[in-house]
């Protein structure tokens, strides 16, 4: 029983992580309508970033993180501008095998700056640990911190989202661009924010994903940014609430499958229930039915 | 005698294709490639098989698929077991033989699992579509990763999750197979893409061909005609299943090692980075970008550790100048325009 909580525990907070990245993915394919393959490797860098602030610079944790937010939001932006909007009008597909571009420039630039020899992230937050059970069950610092700064995450954004001006342009835009448009909302300062706020979110999520599982190379961020990929889509692609219930739904369940049925097959388990969700309810768990016109 | 206009296409294109291997094969008996190049002869092939293949479900069919290298693991493992399970059973010798019937048994294992993944896939549209096929993919890898066969005599051994068989082990779960029997050659990589050429072209111009266009590119007034779509979209998934299959076995049996590791996510977006480039729809395009990717990373050795950042730029790059409109009209100025039309369609 015990055993079943610290993994359900550990489980929620891989999910948390992935829910964060997801949100960015989410954020992203809702007002672009586009696969951003690259938001995998903003993490790495964000993680990179990070862990020189922290190692070289000598600076605080919180600092360090703040620091990584600022590079990944600028980095967001960036890419944004030149890879990404010069082919608003162009083919999907086009535009999928740029965001690739992107992803494999990214990660080869990390090769050439920091090398492929793993580093090992500094475990950095000390909250303090949680016994239970007589200590039968230790929840760490950064198993609770995950877990918080989802929580954080999740409510500013429903917030931000919901109330504020720019939120709103943000659903405009994604509900239909060129309405927006005549509506006086500049589209694209728009999408930049959410690419914006995305990149920034995936910032934290690489240190989080970091200070849980210390290893950082520069191919990081591809397997857990394939993994929130498929979490987005699980909860409904588009959907910011979705991609939070995907998120933690896979973080457990892979957590849960490679406990109790086979180490190796985590990941098949993982996208196998991906799969029987997207055929019982085609547009994920929360997505809207895409009703199609004659 | 008047030739239809697509069979007098084929034939050019098949001339072409022999014209090019006769060089190849002449330059490689010379002595005038380089050794590294010529290394890299049976990958080009199989390359151009598979971005062939990609091609007839992601530019003729019309949908996005993200798993494509898992049909071709399937091929590689099935055409190294069938491979040394007939030397061992029937003491078939003979190299060729044995290729092409393992890469037989590879295309129809790589099939049978297209149809199966291809029924539960092709229900789904778009950007689901092509998650589940990911999704696919990373799962077959996963199982595959699992897999242990091994051959005690004749008797062949399957074992999941498990790596005590009996006998001598032909795939060892994540460690793949070791001491595979090279048995591909060159010359077999060019008839596959012959074949693939046959299938494909012929199927691209048959009465189903156009079904499966005309889903493509309306899929509501194709059904109003009396297509059925989801059959003649199996038709264009499973054939290029096989084809992935095939194309697997040969680089399986070109390979002294193979893992599953082999086939990640990145081959599959390999893969459609050559449809891609080459242009969605356009089979020239995927043989001659899958080629040229192919040897590229080998050109760009002088700048060794740059390589694989030349190679991301120059992909954004061209993706760049080939679909900005602003930049497109440049170039319209520069280069005398064809009179070219829109080749093929978007993937929706």
């Amino acid at each position: 029983m015990v055993s079943f909580l610290r993994f359900l525990i550990n489980g929620i907070s891989l999910g948390s992580v992935y829910a964060i990245i997801a949100l960015g993915y989410t954020m992203v394919y809702g007002i672009a309508k586009m696969l951003n393959f690259a938001h995998g490797d903003v993490i790495m860098v964000g993680a990179y970033i990070a862990f020189c602030a922290m190692q070289y610079l000598n600076l605080p944790p919180l600092l360090s993180v703040l620091c990584a937010m600022l590079v990944c939001t600028c980095l967001g932006v960036i890419i944004e501008g030149l890879a990404y909007r010069p082919l608003r009008q162009a083919p999907k597909l086009a535009v999928l095998i740029t965001a690739i571009g992107v992803s494999y420039f990214l990660q080869n630039t990390a090769l050439l700056i920091w090398s492929s020899n793993p580093k090992v992230f500094p475990s950095v937050f000390s909250v303090g640990q949680i016994k239970l059970f007589d200590g039968n069950l230790v929840i760490s610092s950064e198993t609770i911190l995950t877990i918080a700064a989802n929580i954080v995450i999740m409510v500013a954004l429903t917030l931000f989202t919901g109330r504020t001006k720019m939120g709103k342009a943000m659903r405009a835009v994604s509900e239909d661009k060129g309405a927006a448009e005549l509506m006086g909302i500049n589209v694209n300062r728009t999408i930049s924010l959410t690419f914006a706020i995305g990149s920034a979110l995936a910032a934290v999520a690489g240190v989080l994903l970091c200070s849980a599982y210390p290893t950082l190379q520069p191919t990081t961020g591809s397997m857990p940014g394939i993994k929130a990929f498929t979490a987005a889509v699980f909860g409904g692609i588009g959907s910011i609430p979705g991609a939070m219930i995907g998120g933690l739904l896979l973080g457990i369940i892979e957590i849960l499958g490679k406990a109790y049925i086979s180490t190796e097959l985590g990941d098949a388990l993982v996208f196998a229930v991906l799969i029987i969700v997207l055929l019982f309810k085609p547009a994920g768990l929360l997505g809207k039915p895409v009703n199609e016109k004659v | 005698m008047k030739l239809k206009k697509s069979t007098v296409n084929n034939l050019i294109s098949f001339g072409i294709v022999i014209i090019a291997f006769i060089v190849c094969q002449s330059m490689i008996s010379t002595g005038m490639m380089k050794r590294s190049l010529r290394g890299q002869m049976i990958p080009i092939c199989v390359y151009i098989v598979m971005a062939v293949s990609l091609n007839l479900v992601v530019g003729i069919s019309g949908e996005l698929s993200l798993g494509h290298a898992g049909f071709m693991s399937i091929g590689a493992f099935s055409g190294i077991i069938a491979s040394a399970w007939l030397r061992a059973a029937f003491g078939l010798e003979n190299e060729l033989v044995r290729l092409i019937l393992s890469m037989i048994a590879a295309g129809v294992m790589a099939g049978v699992f297209g149809a199966l993944i291809g029924i539960p896939v092709l229900r789904l549209r778009g950007d689901y579509l092509a998650i589940v096929t990911l999704a696919f993919g990373e799962i077959i890898r996963n199982v595959l990763n699992c897999l242990y066969f091994s051959l005690d005599g004749k008797r062949l051994h399957v074992a999941f999750n498990n790596p005590n068989v009996p006998g001598t082990i032909l795939l060892n779960g994540p460690n793949g197979a070791k001491d595979v029997a090279k048995i591909a050659t060159f010359p077999a990589g060019f008839v596959l893409i012959l074949f693939t050429l046959f299938v494909v072209m012929n199927l691209i111009n048959s009465r189903s061909g156009r079904a499966i266009m005309a889903a493509r590119d309306n899929r509501i007034a194709a059904e109003a005609m009396g297509i059925n779509v989801t059959k003649y979209k199996m038709m264009a998934f499973v054939t290029a299943a096989v084809l992935a299959g095939m194309a697997g076995a040969l680089y399986g049996l070109s390979m002294a090692t193979v893992t599953a590791s082999k086939f990640k996510f990145d081959t599959s977006i390999l893969v459609l980075v050559f449809v891609v480039l080459g242009g969605i729809g356009n089979i020239w395009g995927s043989i001659i970008a899958a080629a040229l990717l192919t040897v590229l990373p080998e050109l760009l050795r002088a700048f060794a550790d740059y390589r694989m950042l030349i190679y991301a730029i120059v992909l954004i790059l061209v993706m760049l100048v080939t679909n900005n409109p602003t930049m497109r009209a440049l170039l319209g100025k520069l280069v005398p325009r064809r009179n070219g039309r829109q080749k093929g369609g978007a993937a929706a």
